[in-house]
């Protein structure tokens, strides 16, 4: 069942039906909920207070403020949203500061939370994610950097400057979900031929695939068997 | 009576009408005009050719036979396995990844798995760790053979090549006979493992422990010594730590240009901080010490294997949580691996509950409540990082794969340029990509 508060209730669409297994008891959060509408507040507890610190004295209390929407600390790993146009600013400082040193850019990821923060396929909304994973070899630790943007305005400056690693994981992420990164020497279409249609894993792309027969039986492509929400 | 201007075709009308003249002479205007007299040849290698180590497709510009510019074109493997996982439940996804960096199934599955485990908030068993890092020792080994053998081809050196796909059978062996498969094992479950290592299996690996150490030091015979491998490798594909810092580059690549980053010392998992053993690095940035590197890390992988034999306990391999837990135990049959009699008989004949159960865990299989995780292990060929989301239902919303094959063959293009067209095959080959994780 969708409700309106962003969680889920039950299994297989049906509640108060006395499933004694466990399964009609579950809440879940809507798709992407967790991830995309949490936050954590101050102290976020261990090093993270301590390199939250050190990056605002870095950028500045007012870029800071404005770059940082919202920081989520989930299972021991912190996570930055960041404001798009002030990604540069950001990961300059969290290479190039003595006490932050983030010098690995570990992976760049795109993620399509479709109907992130509603029930519904709403345009205008945040849907695509560009996922940053920072390494600090100097202090052996790991943070995340997350950019929404809109499918219509998929526009991310690119960090290729920063960490020329960059490249290809953003041509990938270019490839697969259409975020356009400025700035970019060359975005090109890396894994798909250059002359393909569409971004094949967004949410709305389908999977394709055929009906397969076997032992007598139809089994139709993954895309369309029963799914279990 | 009228010419067009064609640069492959001119033509002019006869009393016979239209004549065509097809000269084709247009490599001097296209090339010769701006370029001076300069030798310039732009070469496409692959996708298909036996030394680009997969199906990799370079295109190099030359002077005479020096690189001036090399471009790599990958995507000729893609498979779409990321999507693919979007589209099966949580254990399924094991089976996907095992394939992408088919030459380290089990770094795949061991990555996949903890990410899934991680999100579950869950910890293993002590038993199923152990022979997580048993496994995957086995598997860095046959990984780094297989590099070497493939490399060595490449360069000439076939007997490399035999003697190393001959000790990477002995260990397929050993794989087979505690996975069932010599590759794509899906051995590594979230959770723990498929099941307990088979009876006879410690004895079989430690007789392999005794021929393993003799078999490698034959690789210092053959190749470390001699003049023409030493040629071929010393001082080509160079890359120093800040070039493979900026491009991303982890591995025996970086630990070859003198870092010793690995992530089992730097940021341990499954217990590794509990282990004896060394993180070899070399300082000459070259193929060389990619190769010393390597050689060395197997010796390492050996010593692992030997200390993760001894701390074996009896235990389980799997959760005890039983909504998480596969509900089959398999068994060898007849036509091959499946469900246990035992269990079938159980489900079929003894309990409805279990039936329902096994059903629904099979079938629709268990939620891992919605967030995100970045797992990195450290693979053979570095950094293997998987970011998984999920919105809390029984698939995953989101696999993410940082191979390091990727990330290193961007390095391609620095440790080539300005050297020998042959040198090219030997920096590929240090580089050690496996296509498959390459393209995903």
């Amino acid at each position: 069942m969708t409700s309106d508060d962003g969680f889920r209730r039950g299994a297989f669409g049906v509640s108060g039906s006395g499933d004694t297994s466990g399964f009609g008891g579950l809440v879940r959060v809507e798709p992407g909920g967790a991830v995309a509408l949490h936050s954590t507040d101050r102290p976020y507890g261990g090093w993270f207070d301590e390199i939250t610190d050190v990056l605002i004295e870095a950028v500045g209390e007012a870029t800071y403020a404005a770059a940082v929407q919202r920081v989520l600390v989930d299972r021991g790993e912190i996570t930055y949203f960041v404001a798009r146009e002030h990604l540069p600013t950001l990961v300059q400082a969290l290479r190039d500061d003595d006490a932050l040193r983030f010098e690995l850019l570990s992976s760049l990821s795109g993620v399509d939370y479709l109907d992130s923060g509603g029930p519904e396929v709403t345009p205008g909304r945040p849907r695509l994610h560009v996922v940053y994973h920072l390494t600090s070899m100097t202090y052996r630790r790991r943070i995340r950097l997350e950019v929404a943007v809109t499918a219509e305005d998929p526009h991310v400056p690119s960090v290729t400057g920063v960490y020329p690693t960059a490249d290809w994981h953003e041509r990938e992420a270019y490839d697969m979900f259409g975020i356009v990164f400025d700035g970019h020497p060359s975005l090109t279409r890396i894994l798909m031929p250059d002359d393909w249609d569409g971004f094949p894993q967004r949410k709305d792309y389908p999977l394709g695939g055929v009906p397969v027969e076997y032992h007598d039986a139809t089994i139709p492509p993954p895309d369309t068997r029963r799914a279990y929400r | 009576m009228t010419t067009t201007q064609d640069p492959y075709a001119g033509s002019r009308e006869t009393t016979e009408g239209r004549v065509y003249t097809v000269t084709g002479g247009d490599w001097d205007q296209t090339f010769g005009a701006d370029r001076g007299g300069e030798e310039r040849l732009v070469v496409n290698m692959g996708p298909q050719h036996p030394s680009t180590h997969g199906v990799l497709r370079l295109i190099l510009d030359l002077e005479g036979e020096t690189v001036t510019k090399a471009r790599v074109t990958i995507g000729y493997l893609h498979t779409g396995i990321e999507k693919n996982t979007e589209y099966r439940n949580w254990t399924q996804g094991t089976t996907f990844v095992t394939r992408m960096d088919y030459l380290a199934p089990l770094y795949n599955e061991a990555g996949y798995c903890m990410a899934v485990e991680k999100l579950l908030g869950i910890e293993i068993p002590q038993r199923a760790q152990t022979i997580r890092v048993l496994v995957m020792e086995i598997n860095r080994i046959a990984s780094h053979l297989v590099g070497l053998a493939t490399g060595g081809m490449e360069l000439g050196a076939l007997t490399a090549m035999t003697n190393g796909f001959r000790e990477r059978e002995l260990c397929l062996d050993l794989l087979e006979e505690i996975t069932g498969l010599r590759m794509n094992h899906a051995y590594i479950r979230p959770g723990g493992l498929a099941q307990d290592l088979p009876p006879g299996a410690v004895e079989s690996i430690r007789e392999w422990l005794t021929i393993m150490p003799k078999r490698l030091a034959e690789y210092h015979k053959l190749l470390t010594g001699q003049p023409i491998w030493q040629r071929r490798l010393k001082d080509v594909g160079y890359l120093d730590v800040t070039g493979c810092v900026a491009l991303g580059v982890t591995g025996p690549i970086l630990r070859a240009a003198g870092l010793p980053w690995d992530l089992r010392k730097v940021q341990p998992y499954l217990g590794y901080e509990t282990y004896d053993f060394e993180v070899p690095t070399a300082d000459t940035s070259d193929a060389w010490g990619r190769y010393l590197v390597r050689m060395a890390e197997m010796q390492e992988s050996l010593k692992i294997v030997a200390q993760a034999l001894d701390r074996l306990e009896p235990g389980p391999v799997m959760v005890a949580d039983k909504k998480i837990a596969w509900p089959a135990q398999l068994s060898l049959g007849a036509d091959g691996m499946g469900n246990s009699h035992e269990h079938v008989q159980h489900i079929m004949a003894g309990s409805m509950e279990s039936l329902i159960h096994h059903f629904k865990l099979v079938t629709e299989g268990f939620r891992v409540p919605a967030g995100q995780v970045y797992v990195p292990v450290e693979s053979p060929r570095g950094e293997l990082g998987y970011h998984v989301v999920s919105d809390g239902s029984t698939r995953p919303w989101r696999v993410h794969v940082r191979d390091p094959s990727f990330v290193n063959l961007q390095a391609t293009a620095a440790m080539s340029e300005g050297g020998m067209i042959a040198d090219v095959i030997a920096a590929v080959a240090s580089i050690d990509p496996v296509m498959g994780g390459v393209d995903r």
